[in-house]
């Protein structure tokens, strides 16, 4: 498999996705700066982490303008697998690739911890790998992460199953006091109606391998790899 | 011409920066404080001179990247 790991000026998870598809699963990547206009034999793109332009009038509005983005938006409409991570699924949040928009956290702290999340649909090309309802531990490092929609787009996806992950206890529990930034139904990660698109808040790349004592994010490549029927 | 632009959250959205000023405001004895909004203030300058042109420039900047709508909403005034 070729993944695409975009770069923008202050992305900072980039090279941990580099380093997770490449040493940890054996596929080839290739960084892909900003100021590109082309996603050719591209199979996967990876929005990461970070704070692209500093965050500056908020997270993710100006990368979503970078050139790339408009390689990024035909490669979806294409069906092509696209995956945001933290700030990347804030730029596709901004770009319009996922309904809604990220608030502050409620408590306005940067939070930085591990979470559980509770796998809500195990069906789609990023979770596949896991079992319906199984808990993953997944660190969260964000300052908004607060995730807010209108109720009728809400109920649109709790009805198409768009919500794929949400913040829970450790027993699988979705509860308030589960929900580290006040997201809306606890909400952690969503994906498009079409299903190839998916935002997450929670860092898989973090837990990816064993020396980390943590491999539950690795289930969220793995998943992309079986359902692009790719030999790790 | 100069585009004056204030982008705030929308009522009903909580806004988290507001309630903690609002706290603080009020343990400095100004109880009758109530419902603080924290927003952002822009000045856009425009070489433009007709009025209805820039307007609806300022509008379109807005709608398309000063201001997130789902959760934001703004005004502006022009000054020559």
């Amino acid at each position: 498999m070729n993944v695409g790991v975009l770069v923008f000026p202050g992305s900072n998870c980039d090279h941990d996705c580099q380093h997770v598809f490449q040493e940890v699963l054996g596929q080839s990547v290739q960084m892909i700066w900003h100021k590109e206009t082309s996603l050719k034999g591209i199979d996967l793109v990876i929005l990461p982490g970070g704070f692209s332009y500093g965050d500056y009038l908020r997270t993710g509005a100006i990368a979503r303008f970078s050139p790339v983005m408009g390689a990024v938006t035909a490669f979806a409409k294409d069906g092509g697998a696209v995956i945001g991570i933290c700030n990347g699924f804030q730029i596709l949040l901004e770009a319009g690739l996922l309904p809604g928009a990220m608030l502050r956290n409620k408590s306005l702290h940067f939070i930085c911890k591990d979470v559980h999340v509770r796998v809500e649909n195990a069906a789609t090309a990023f979770t596949e790998a896991c079992q319906p309802g199984q808990v993953l531990k997944i660190p969260v490092a964000h300052a908004d992460g607060n995730y807010y929609t209108d109720p009728v787009t809400l109920a649109a996806m709790q009805a198409n199953a768009q919500i794929v992950f949400r913040y829970c206890t450790p027993d699988g529990k979705v509860t308030p006091e589960a929900n580290p930034n006040g997201s809306l139904d606890n909400i952690a990660g969503i994906i498009n109606p079409e299903g190839n698109v998916l935002g997450m808040m929670p860092h898989p790349e973090r837990c990816a391998e064993d020396i980390l004592g943590n491999q539950d994010g690795k289930l969220i490549f793995q998943s992309l790899l079986k359902a692009m029927k790719v030999k790790a | 011409m100069k585009a004056k632009i204030h982008v705030t959250l929308k009522q009903g959205i909580l806004d988290p920066q507001g309630k903690a000023i609002e706290h603080a405001l009020d343990s400095l004895g100004f109880k009758n404080a109530a419902n603080v909004r924290v927003g952002k203030y822009m000045e856009v300058e425009l070489k433009e001179t007709d009025k209805a042109k820039a307007d609806a420039q300022v509008k379109q900047m807005c709608e398309k990247l000063l201001a997130n709508t789902i959760v934001e909403e703004y005004r502006y005034e022009l000054t020559a």
